[in-house]
C-alpha cells in the first residue's frame, strides 16, 4: 500500500512539469527578472531586486507603465547559480522578454551567445563581460556605465589626485585584493599596464572562492609588504572579512578602496565602527532624498506592495537596482520613439539601448537628480565609461565623497579592443553585425 | 498480467544470460528509445530540450561514471567534477588546436584524458580504502580545479577565464556554439549517451564488471582468486574517469556553450555523488533515476505554483522546493536504502506475480 501511494506520488510530481503550458499573451512589456533572493549571494541580491521591482512597480502605478503599456515584471529565481539562471532564461524566452538582465557572470557568458540569436539584448549593468563593451563586435549586450577596468582606472586617477598628481605614483605599492576567480583577476592587465606607466609596484592578493572567510595568512602578507593603498574587487562574504582583517593589521581605512561590488552596506556592517573611512567605488546614488524614491515610498512601499522594508530604501544595492530599472525602462522609451508603436520587441529595445542618451537634464527629469553621471551610449560603445564616484562610510551610512572621477579612458579603451578581438577569434564563426545603426536621440 | 513471462522459453545459454531475458523489458526499451528518439524531437520546444533533457542525460552519463568506481568497484571518489572538468578543457584545447577535426570525435577523446588524469589520482587507492580514498580524490579535486583558473593556457588565456565553445559543424549543420540547435545538441547527446550506456552495461556484466564486483564485496577474496588488484583498480578508476570526462566535456560543448571553472567545484562531485546514491549503488538505471529525481524533481517542483496559480513569491518557492527535494530524498532512502533502482526491481517483482503477493 505504501508503495503504491509512494508510486502515485512520484508520477505526480514527475508528470507536473508535462503541465507547463504556453504563457498567456497578456498585454504589456514582458521583463524577467533573474533574481537571487536564496542563496550565498542573495544578501546582495535581495536589495538590488526589491529596487528593480519597486521602480518598475511605481511606474506601473503612477504612469500606468511606461508610454501608455503595462509593464509585466516576472522574477526568476537563479540563486546565483548558472544551471538554473540558463533554466530561466529558456523558461521565459517563450513569453518574448524584451531584455535580459542575468547579473551574475557566469550567467551573462551563457546568454551572450544566445543573445544575437533569440533576439533578446542582454543588459549587463557594469558587470559580466568587459568585452562586450565593443558593440561592433557585440550588438546585442550592453554593460553600461562602467566596465572593471574603468572601475580600477577610476581608483588609480582618484589616488593620483590625492598624492598630489600620477607623477607622485612612483614608487608607491599599490595591493589588489581580489577574488581568485575570473570576476576578481580582471582588473590586473590594466593595472599591470598603468602600474608600468606610473612606475608604481602592483602586489596582488588573491583570496580563493572557497577561502572567502579566511584570510589571515594574506592580510599577514599585506602587514609585510606594507603597500600604500590597496584596491579590493570583493564579492559576497570576501568583502566584510576582508575589512576585518585590515583593521586586525592596522591598515589605514581611507587608504583602503573597494570597487562597486564591495560597497554595499552588508560588505561593512559586519566590521563595526572601526571600518570608519573606508570607500568604494559606486555609480548611483544613495539615501532617499531623490523625487523618484519619494514616488516609490509613495506608490509602492506604503501600500504595501513590495518586500522591501521602508528602511531599506536607498541603500546603496537598492538604489542600483534602481538605476538598472531606469535603464531598462529608457531603452523601452527609445525603442518605443524610434518604431513609433508601443508594444516593443527585443530587438527594438536593442536599437534604444544603443542611442541610450540619459543626459543631466533626463535624470532631473526622471526625478533622479545627479543620481549617475550621464550615460551616452552609441553603436560602437556599448558601455559608455561613465563617471565614477567615491561613497566613504561613515560607520553608519555610506555618502558621498567625491565628485564624478571620470575613468582613464585611453588605457582602458585599448584593453576593450584587444579582449573583444581575442573573443570573436576564439569564437570561429561570431556572427558579424548585421544590425543597421540608428541615430542617436 | 501484461508484465508476466509465462511461456517464453530460454533455449541457449545467449538468451539465459541476456541483459533483458523478459521480452516486455525489450519492448520497453524500444518503445523509451524511440520516444527518445522521435517524440521527443517532434514535440519538444527549447525548454523540454535543453532545459530538461540535454541536462539530465548528461548528468546520467556522470552518474553512470561515477557509478562504476563507486557503485561497482567500492572506491568512494569526491574527484568527480573535477575528472569531468578535465574532460571540458581537454576538449577545448583540442579543438583550439585541431579545429577541422569533428567536434564529436573529440568529445569522446577528451574522455581519454579524464582517465590518463583518473588514473593518476586511483594510484592511492592501492593503498587506501574507504573515507581515506575519499579524502585522496578531495585533493584531486581542489588540484585540478586550482589548474582550471590558475592555468591560462587551458582557457586559451580568454579575458573572463571562461571556456568559450567556438562554432563547430556536422556535415554543415552547426553542432556547437551559438546557433547550434536544442534539437541537434540533444540527438548529439542522446546517441552518445545510448551508446556509452551499452557499452557500460556490456562491461558490468561481463569479466571486468565482475572483478569489479568481486574487489567491491572483498578484495582479499578477490586477490585471493587471482584478480590483480592493482589493474582492476585502477581500471576502474580509468573507465569512470571516461565517463566522467565525456560528461562533463558534453556539458559545455553541447549544453552551456561557454563555462567557468566554478562549474566543476567540489558541489559537482557531491551532486552526482547523491544522484548515484540515490539512484542505487551498483546499478546502471539507478544513474538514470538517481539524475531524474535530483535534477529533474526541482524544475517540475518550481513550475508548479506557475502553472496552477498558486500566488507564491520564486523565492518562496525555491526555499519550499529545497524542502521537498530534501524531505523526498530522506523518505526515499528510509523506504528503500538501496536506492530507486532497488524499488524500480521490487516493483517489477511485484508486477510478475501480480496478482498474488508471493
Amino acid at each position: 500500500m505504501r508503495l503504491k501511494l509512494l508510486a502515485l506520488g512520484l508520477a505526480l510530481v514527475i508528470a507536473a512539469p508535462a503541465a507547463v503550458t504556453a504563457a498567456q499573451a497578456e498585454d504589456g512589456i514582458y521583463i524577467p527578472l533573474m533574481s537571487y533572493r536564496t542563496g550565498p549571494y542573495s544578501g546582495a541580491g535581495i536589495a538590488i531586486f526589491n529596487g528593480m521591482h519597486d521602480y518598475l512597480n511605481m511606474l506601473n502605478a503612477r504612469d500606468g507603465g511606461v508610454g501608455g503599456v503595462r509593464l509585466i515584471v516576472e522574477e526568476c529565481e537563479t540563486g546565483y547559480d548558472t544551471k538554473k539562471g540558463v533554466e530561466c532564461y529558456d523558461a521565459t524566452k517563450g513569453k518574448h522578454p524584451v531584455v535580459s538582465t542575468p547579473y551574475s557572470t557566469g550567467i551573462t557568458l551563457q546568454l551572450i551567445p544566445k543573445a544575437s540569436v533569440d533576439k533578446i539584448p542582454v543588459l549587463s549593468m557594469a558587470y559580466g563581460l568587459s568585452a562586450s563593451a565593443d558593440g561592433n563586435d557585440f550588438p546585442w549586450v550592453f554593460n553600461p556605465p562602467a566596465t572593471y577596468w574603468d572601475g580600477a582606472s577610476a581608483f588609480i586617477r582618484h589616488i593620483a589626485d590625492v598624492e598630489g598628481g600620477f607623477a607622485k605614483l612612483k614608487g608607491k605599492t599599490i595591493g589588489l585584493v581580489h577574488l581568485d576567480a575570473p570576476y576578481g583577476k580582471e582588473p590586473i592587465p590594466l593595472l599591470q599596464a598603468l602600474a608600468k606607466d606610473y612606475g608604481f609596484t602592483l602586489k596582488l592578493y588573491p583570496v580563493p572562492g572557497a577561502q572567502m572567510q579566511n584570510q589571515t595568512s594574506l592580510w599577514l602578507d599585506v602587514r609585510r609588504d606594507r603597500p600604500d593603498w590597496i584596491f579590493m574587487q570583493g564579492w559576497g562574504a570576501m568583502n566584510p572579512t576582508a575589512l576585518k582583517e585590515a583593521i586586525k593589521v592596522s591598515f589605514p581605512m581611507d587608504h583602503f578602496i573597494g570597487n562597486w561590488w564591495a560597497g554595499g552596506e552588508d560588505d561593512v556592517r559586519p566590521a563595526g565602527p572601526e571600518a570608519k573611512g573606508y570607500s568604494a567605488l559606486g555609480f548611483s546614488g544613495v539615501g532617499q532624498n531623490y523625487p523618484a524614491i519619494h514616488d516609490i515610498l509613495k506608490y509602492v512601499v506604503d501600500k504595501g506592495n513590495t518586500q522591501t522594508p521602508k528602511e531599506k530604501v536607498g541603500e546603496v544595492l537598492y538604489n542600483r537596482g534602481v538605476m538598472n530599472a531606469v535603464l531598462i525602462v529608457e531603452a523601452i522609451r527609445g525603442a518605443q520613439r524610434l518604431t513609433g508603436k508601443k508594444q516593443v520587441t527585443g530587438e527594438d529595445v536593442r536599437r534604444g539601448l544603443e542611442t541610450l542618451n540619459i543626459t543631466e537634464a533626463r535624470w532631473k527629469e526622471l526625478g533622479l537628480p545627479d543620481f549617475a553621471a550621464p550615460i551616452h551610449l552609441s553603436c560602437a560603445d556599448h558601455n559608455g565609461h561613465n563617471g565614477i564616484y567615491l561613497a566613504r562610510w561613515d560607520g553608519t551610512k555610506w555618502s558621498k565623497a567625491s565628485g564624478w572621477i571620470e575613468p582613464i579612458k585611453d588605457k582602458v579603451l585599448p584593453l576593450i579592443d584587444s579582449a573583444a578581438n581575442s573573443y570573436v577569434s576564439a569564437n570561429a564563426g561570431w556572427p558579424k553585425r548585421s544590425e543597421a545603426c540608428d541615430k542617436s536621440s | 498480467m501484461l508484465y508476466r513471462e509465462v511461456g517464453q522459453y530460454k533455449s541457449s545459454y545467449a538468451a539465459d544470460m541476456a541483459v533483458f531475458p523478459i521480452l516486455q523489458d525489450r519492448i520497453g526499451i524500444a518503445v523509451i528509445l524511440v520516444i527518445a528518439y522521435v517524440v521527443f524531437p517532434l514535440i519538444g520546444n527549447d525548454f523540454l530540450l535543453n532545459t530538461i533533457l540535454i541536462p539530465f542525460l548528461i548528468f546520467s552519463l556522470a552518474a553512470i561514471g561515477l557509478n562504476l568506481l563507486t557503485g561497482y568497484t567500492g572506491l568512494l571518489s569526491l574527484g568527480t567534477g573535477a575528472f569531468m572538468g578535465v574532460g571540458a578543457y581537454a576538449c577545448l584545447k583540442l579543438t583550439t588546436i585541431f579545429p577541422h577535426v569533428n567536434i564529436l570525435i573529440w568529445v569522446l577523446v577528451s574522455g581519454l584524458f579524464s582517465s590518463a588524469v583518473g588514473v593518476l589520482f586511483g594510484l592511492p587507492s592501492l593503498r587506501i580504502k574507504g573515507f581515506y580514498l575519499a579524502v585522496a580524490t578531495l585533493a584531486a579535486q581542489f588540484f585540478l580545479e586550482w589548474c582550471f583558473i590558475r592555468i591560462p593556457w587551458l582557457y586559451n588565456y580568454s579575458v573572463s577565464g571562461a571556456i568559450e565553445v567556438p562554432l563547430r559543424t556536422f556535415m554543415g549543420v552547426p553542432m556547437t556554439g551559438p546557433t547550434a540547435t536544442s534539437l541537434t545538441r540533444y540527438l548529439a547527446v542522446l546517441t552518445i549517451v545510448v551508446v556509452l550506456t551499452w557499452v557500460a552495461s556490456n562491461i558490468v556484466h561481463g569479466r571486468i564488471g565482475r572483478m569489479w564486483m568481486s574487489v567491491r564485496d572483498m578484495d582479499l577474496a578477490a586477490e585471493l582468486i587471482g584478480i590483480r588488484l592493482f589493474r582492476t583498480k585502477l581500471l576502474a578508476f580509468a573507465v569512470s574517469s571516461f565517463y566522467c570526462g565525456v560528461a562533463g566535456a558534453m556539458m559545455v560543448f553541447l549544453w552551456y556553450g561557454g563555462a567557468e571553472a566554478e562549474v566543476f567545484a567540489i558541489d559537482q562531485s557531491f551532486l552526482i555523488l547523491f544522484m548515484v546514491i540515490i539512484g542505487g549503488l551498483g546499478t546502471l538505471i539507478g544513474s538514470f533515476f538517481g539524475s531524474a529525481l535530483i535534477y529533474i524533481l526541482p524544475i517540475g517542483l518550481r513550475l508548479i505554483p506557475g502553472n496552477f496559480g498558486v500566488p507564491i513569491r520564486p523565492a518562496a518557492a525555491e526555499q519550499l522546493t529545497f524542502v521537498i527535494v530534501g524531505a523526498l530524498i530522506i523518505v526515499f532512502l528510509v523506504v528503500e536504502p538501496n536506492g530507486l533502482a532497488r524499488l524500480w526491481q521490487i516493483g517489477k517483482q511485484k508486477l510478475r506475480v501480480w496478482p498474488f503477493p508471493y
